[in-house]
């Protein structure tokens, strides 16, 4: 009862802050309304009892991320966003279509498999982290080893913009 | 001649960085424990060395009778013109026909040269180690005969200055705000 | 949770906040007596004896004085800011364990106030939150030197996390968990269990790593004053300054504390058995604590008056073209040597 109650509160807080980073023009306030979110959503692995992925969220999203997001709105110095005058329709209709799409997705997964949204995982319920560590290097190796690569391509791509002469 | 200055190149050693560093810290954890320098000025007092250029004196005879002989030659001496002299007919009978009948020092313009000292053949006129004569006014500040015959009483015998943590005598001029 | 239990943890909570609140308060005498000291000055010592009431009454001035907004600032964030960086500072403390346990009402309490199985990630996580409240000051005081501090800090305090977190990984590999109890229960026995010895390289970069995350010199490039005025707090005034102050002597404590607890065997008493020894052992552990901690929050001080500040790009360097690698270095070694004992 209490949980469920709590849980209402903060996904109203999560989705109340994700609106707000959306339609707020000042950038320095959507990044700060993002970090609500992803301590609103840090709580909510915590009511699941998934200590490691709250943690998480907290350290590389909201701790890690979300600083250096800031530090360029900052270092660009942003003002209030103008809205961009060209493709102004085609953006809203490729957004309004992205968002449905989105939405159906999940409606799909919430009435064809139902139950599946609330319940924590078995494995690591616990928030295990040793549970966690044998899932990526066992049974997901290949996804894990992947998004890795993707990492570093990106991270050589950077490097390689960034500065001209190697 | 040009000088040749021999680079230093730095060892293994020193590019650990740590060794130097832990000679800086035992270099402030030695002063930590070291004795402190601070003099809490109104609780205690510095005590000048001797030849220390403060506040002035009218040195006198055993027998009371003033050294000076109100020559002036201090007031000649004087590089800022602080010492007004008024000489007179002196009192005693002692072969020494003048005296002063004032003698103001004017301690804001003195520089404490010390040349007055230098001047007086009578060796009437000295500079003692007070240094706090701080007032509350110019005209306070400009002392008299008495005054300056009241510094001497007080220190004719000891140093004003006796202990760091004692507090020395009221002074002999007004140091009153009024 | 029954009552006697929530009684307990509000107990517990309530005393880790007072001694961290006098402990900052200890702290500022301190370091004003001890920087004192080190140049053979006296320090303060006037208000009331040996000058121990000082902090309060510079708490008193600081209670006093104008509570300032500059005029171009961006209102809310800089009301918020000082509030985000004090925060994260104090709950940090809450799962270190500062004693072994004690029995009282036939219940054993735990000296920590939250056994967090993921301790070690907790306070990395909450001392990356902590820059929002420096680089948000910096923003929205409107002034450049505000700006140049939070942007300094920022940068500073993402390269050293990475060099400090990757030292504290390979303090979890000797331990095999994230949970505090757990690494101070590694390092139990003899000093030479003791991290510190197992781990020297961790321990040296993890020490330098964490000035840098406090902000103290040599790395207080945040608030350089020769450069910056004052550095992210600038422009800050009154009760609002005085809790960036507070948030920062918190985040030495914590650093302190969490020193102690990752390479000094926290609570342990070298060559003693805490809990034979029953209430007696619980005092010499928090006892041990004390002086361990007290340790190096002397060391914050004595590094402060000691060394000079960092160039902004040495100090850049230092973090990711030495401690970084080193770091690596530590934990492929540390990784290795498991692996070797392992097959044995």
């Amino acid at each position: 009862m209490f949980t469920s109650i709590f849980f209402y509160f903060l996904a109203s807080i999560a989705i109340a802050s994700a609106i707000f980073v959306v339609l707020n023009r000042n950038a320095v306030y959507s990044a700060i309304a993002l970090v609500l979110c992803f301590f609103s959503l840090a709580v909510i692995y915590l009511l699941l009892e998934a200590y490691v992925i709250a943690v998480l969220e907290v350290f590389i999203y909201a701790g890690a991320i979300m600083v250096l997001f800031l530090f360029v709105i900052m270092l660009l110095n942003l003002g209030l966003e103008d809205a961009f005058p060209y493709f102004r329709h085609l953006q809203r209709a490729l957004s309004l279509f992205m968002v449905g799409l989105f939405f159906v997705g999940i409606f799909l997964i919430m009435f064809n498999e139902q139950g599946i949204l609330h319940q924590p995982g078995e494995k690591f319920s616990a928030g295990d982290i040793y549970a966690l560590g044998e899932a990526l290097f066992s049974k997901y190796l290949l996804p894990f080893e992947v998004a890795s690569l993707l990492l570093l391509v990106a991270l050589i791509g950077t490097v390689y913009l960034a500065k001209r002469k190697i | 001649m040009a000088t040749i200055i021999k680079s230093y190149e730095p060892t293994f050693w020193d590019k650990l960085y740590f060794p130097a560093l832990l000679k800086g810290l035992m270099v402030t954890i030695k002063h930590f424990f070291r004795q402190k320098v601070t003099i809490q000025y109104p609780d205690e007092r510095h005590i000048p060395p001797d030849g220390y250029r403060g506040l002035h004196r009218l040195n006198k005879y055993p027998d009371e009778r003033i050294k000076c002989v109100a020559c002036e030659m201090c007031a000649a001496a004087c590089p800022s013109n602080c010492i007004s002299i008024i000489p007179g007919p002196s009192p005693w009978d002692d072969g020494k026909e003048r005296y002063p009948v004032r003698f103001d020092i004017n301690l804001l313009r003195c520089i404490y040269c010390g040349f007055c000292e230098m001047a007086c053949p009578e060796g009437a006129i000295e500079l003692t180690e007070i240094y706090d004569f701080s007032n509350y006014s110019r005209d306070d500040l400009v002392i008299d005969k008495d005054g300056l015959l009241g510094v001497y009483e007080l220190t004719k015998k000891q140093n004003y200055y006796t202990k760091k943590s004692h507090s020395p005598a009221s002074l002999p001029f007004k140091t009153e705000r009024t | 949770m029954d009552l006697l239990g929530f009684i307990i943890i509000l107990v517990k909570v309530l005393v880790v906040f007072a001694a961290t609140m006098i402990t900052v308060m200890g702290m500022i005498y301190a370091e004003r007596r001890v920087s004192a000291f080190m140049q053979g000055r006296l320090g303060p010592n006037r208000v009331g004896p040996k000058g121990l009431l000082q902090p309060i009454a510079d708490g008193i001035k600081f209670f006093m004085k104008e509570d300032l907004i500059p005029s171009g600032a961006d209102k809310p964030i800089f009301i918020l800011a000082p509030a985000i960086l004090l925060i994260p500072a104090l709950m940090t403390f809450a799962v270190i364990p500062f004693g072994s346990s004690i029995t009282i009402f036939g219940r054993e309490i735990a000296l920590q106030v939250a056994d967090v199985n993921v301790g070690i990630l907790y306070i990395l996580a909450l001392t990356s939150i902590g820059v929002y409240g420096i680089v948000l000051a910096g923003w929205s005081s409107n002034s450049k030197y505000s700006l140049l501090g939070g942007l300094r800090s920022s940068a500073q305090l993402i390269s050293y996390e990475l060099a400090m977190g990757l030292a504290v990984v390979s303090i979890i590999l000797l331990a095999g968990s994230l949970r505090l109890n757990d690494i101070i229960a590694d390092q139990q026995g003899y000093f030479l269990s003791w991290n510190v010895f197992k781990q020297p390289l961790a321990f040296i970069i993890f020490l330098v790593a964490v000035y840098a995350e406090t902000n103290r010199l040599p790395f207080d490039l945040t608030e350089a004053e020769q450069e910056l005025v004052g550095g992210y707090h600038t422009e800050y005034s009154s009760l609002k300054f005085a809790m960036f102050f507070l948030a920062e002597y918190a985040n030495m404590i914590t650093a302190a504390a969490l020193t102690v607890t990752l390479f000094f065997g926290g609570w342990d008493v070298p060559l003693l058995d805490e809990s034979s020894l029953g209430l007696l052992g619980a005092i010499l552990s928090v006892l041990s604590f004390i002086l361990k901690m007290a340790f190096f929050l002397f060391l914050f001080i004595w590094v402060r008056w000691t060394f000079p500040r960092f160039r902004y790009d040495q100090l850049m360097r230092l973090g990711w073209k030495v401690l970084l690698p080193l770091a690596l270095v530590n934990i492929f070694l540390t990784g290795g040597y498991l692996t070797l004992t392992a097959m044995k």
